[in-house]
């Protein structure tokens, strides 16, 4: 029987054919946060702003990225045997920030290039014995 | 003037001895109040460096050094700020000192580190970052480490072998230093064999964690004076900005930087103005070092630095390095004492022993690994969640 799929946190992603991260954003200035703002504004600008919940963009370019070859300390659900995973910083052209996310499962990290577009899509971040953990993943164009 | 004098500097041997922190400062403690000439019983007030590893000891370390020390009724204050805990614990004791509060202050930073990458609480804390970069993403701090050397290969063609100098250089910076724990030269080959951590980056190129004690004792100039110290080396500046909206530049232990989308990033970044607020409070510039201790938590990083405490323009750190001009004997020493590469880190104690190592340096008295004639020396250092941390020291 296939596992049940459930995010590995509430409230930060969207689900479906085409996933997009939840952020803010604020509708005095257009600033946005990741993860979202719900009470406050972080822009010491427009201290109090009202904030909108927004999906971020889902294509942005590499701003770096590297890949763990030794396994994290918990809370990180290490496979056993443990596999070498690749986190990437990318740049999301409308929001003017940079996001933090691991590489799509399958994808090559050898073939990554700084500026290289990659877009947003849901991955398992690990796994028990009746739930697949999701989590978003960047995967290259 | 805001100067305030360092009358005397110590530190615990760094090393992975399995004590108890406790002992470590103190025994830090007890070599600054020797080398200041100072009783235990005479120092006014008292800064510590917290560490959250310790349990509640750490939380309060000014309290618990106080009271290992022998209670003595003197004021404490417990700082914490990351790896930039000891800059802060030092601010807060030449605070007291710059407004009259109290004449002479012991500052004290130590730690004690479990085996392996730096970890969050325990516990199930979902509304923590630092639990959650390592739950969701697994960034551990090398990770972040990686990202930041790899965008220096993009920007400024940076190569493994300019990275692998920097850990060599420090190599044999730190091998007469008796406070270091590794005490080894490394060649590049050494380096770029070792197992990959954190793309492009080898476990030699990263700093271990370790058990170790800083501890400084600062006076006032005319107590130092009515003292009869001669030409103490002087704190002129001590920096501990936070970043200012937007950070442009993803940082331990966020997700995201800030959006720029809404406002235009400033015109200096974060990690340039860190030093920036300190060589503007000392009314000195980068030409007028002689000596820097720099941050060096993976090789990449100390190139960074070179730039953000403008040594070189953004790009050249590389040739900087490559030239000799930061080693022992070229321009601008950086990191005679050897870094976190020859000390792994012990986190309150680290921006003490950064200004430990200046004070040797300016009284000439760094043995092998000194840099003739240092008069101005500047530290640099980064905690997570922005914390800056520059002091610069001068004699």
């Amino acid at each position: 029987m296939a596992k049940t799929r459930v995010p590995a946190i509430e409230g930060w992603f969207t689900t479906g054919d085409e996933p997009a991260l939840v952020g803010s954003r604020g509708k005095e200035t257009g600033s946005y946060f990741f993860p979202k703002s719900v009470a406050f504004s972080r822009n010491p600008a427009a201290p109090a702003e009202k904030l909108e919940e927004v999906a971020l963009g889902r294509r942005g370019r590499i701003w770096s990225f590297t890949t763990n070859y030794y396994p994290p300390p918990e809370p990180y659900v290490a496979p056993d045997p443990f596999v070498p995973y690749t986190i990437v910083a990318v740049e999301l052209p409308e929001e003017q920030m940079v996001v933090l996310g691991q590489l799509a499962e399958g994808a090559d990290p050898a073939a990554l290039k700084v500026g290289a577009e990659v877009e947003l899509v849901l991955g398992t971040l690990y796994e028990d014995d009746e739930h697949e953990y999701e989590v978003w993943k960047w995967r290259p164009v | 003037m805001t100067d305030v004098a360092i009358l005397g500097v110590g530190m615990h041997p760094w090393g992975k001895w399995g004590r108890n922190f406790v002992d470590y400062g103190v025994a830090a403690a007890q070599a600054a109040l020797a080398d200041a000439g100072m009783e235990w019983r005479d120092i006014q007030f008292v800064s510590g460096a917290d560490t959250i590893r310790n349990g509640y000891p750490g939380y309060v370390s000014g309290a618990t050094f106080a009271q290992a020390l022998g209670w003595q009724g003197a004021p404490v204050a417990s700082s914490y700020a990351a790896c930039a805990s000891g800059a802060t614990a030092l601010n807060a004791a030449r605070a007291q000192i710059l407004a009259g509060l109290c004449d002479v202050a012991l500052v004290v930073g130590a730690d004690t580190t479990p085996k392996g990458f730096l970890a969050p609480t325990a516990g199930e804390r979902r509304d923590d970052p630092d639990w959650l970069r390592f739950r969701l993403l697994g960034a551990t701090n090398p990770a972040y480490f990686g990202l930041y050397a790899r965008r220096r290969m993009e920007l400024y063609g940076a190569t493994p072998g300019d990275f692998a100098r920097v850990k060599v250089k420090n190599a044999r910076h730190g091998l007469t230093n008796p406070n270091a724990r590794y005490r080894k030269e490394v060649t590049e080959d050494d380096v770029l064999g070792s197992p990959v951590v954190a793309d492009p980056l080898h476990l030699l190129e990263i700093c271990a964690t370790s058990d170790g004690g800083a501890a400084v004792v600062i006076a006032s100039t005319d107590f130092a004076k009515s003292r009869g110290t001669k030409a103490p080396a002087r704190i002129a500046a001590i920096s501990t900005v936070t970043p200012t909206y937007p950070n442009t530049v993803i940082e331990m232990p966020n997700f995201a930087t800030d959006s720029s989308a809404g406002v235009k990033p400033p015109e200096t970044t974060f990690r340039d103005s860190i030093a920036a607020k300190a060589y503007d409070e000392a009314g000195l510039g980068p030409d007028d070092l002689d000596v820097a201790e720099v941050y060096d938590l993976s090789t990449a990083l100390e190139l960074d630095w070179y730039e953000n405490i403008g040594l070189c323009k953004a790009g050249e750190a590389e040739k900087l390095l490559n030239d000799g001009d930061t080693t022992l004997g070229g321009r601008i020493p950086v990191n005679t004492s050897g870094g976190l590469a020859c000390f792994g880190e012990a986190v309150p104690a680290q921006a003490l022993a950064q200004v430990c190592e200046l004070t040797w340096q300016l009284r000439g008295e760094a043995g092998e690994r000194q840099a003739e004639g240092a008069k101005v020396g500047l530290t640099i250092n980064q905690g997570l969640f922005g914390h800056g941390s520059s002091v610069i020291v001068i004699r």
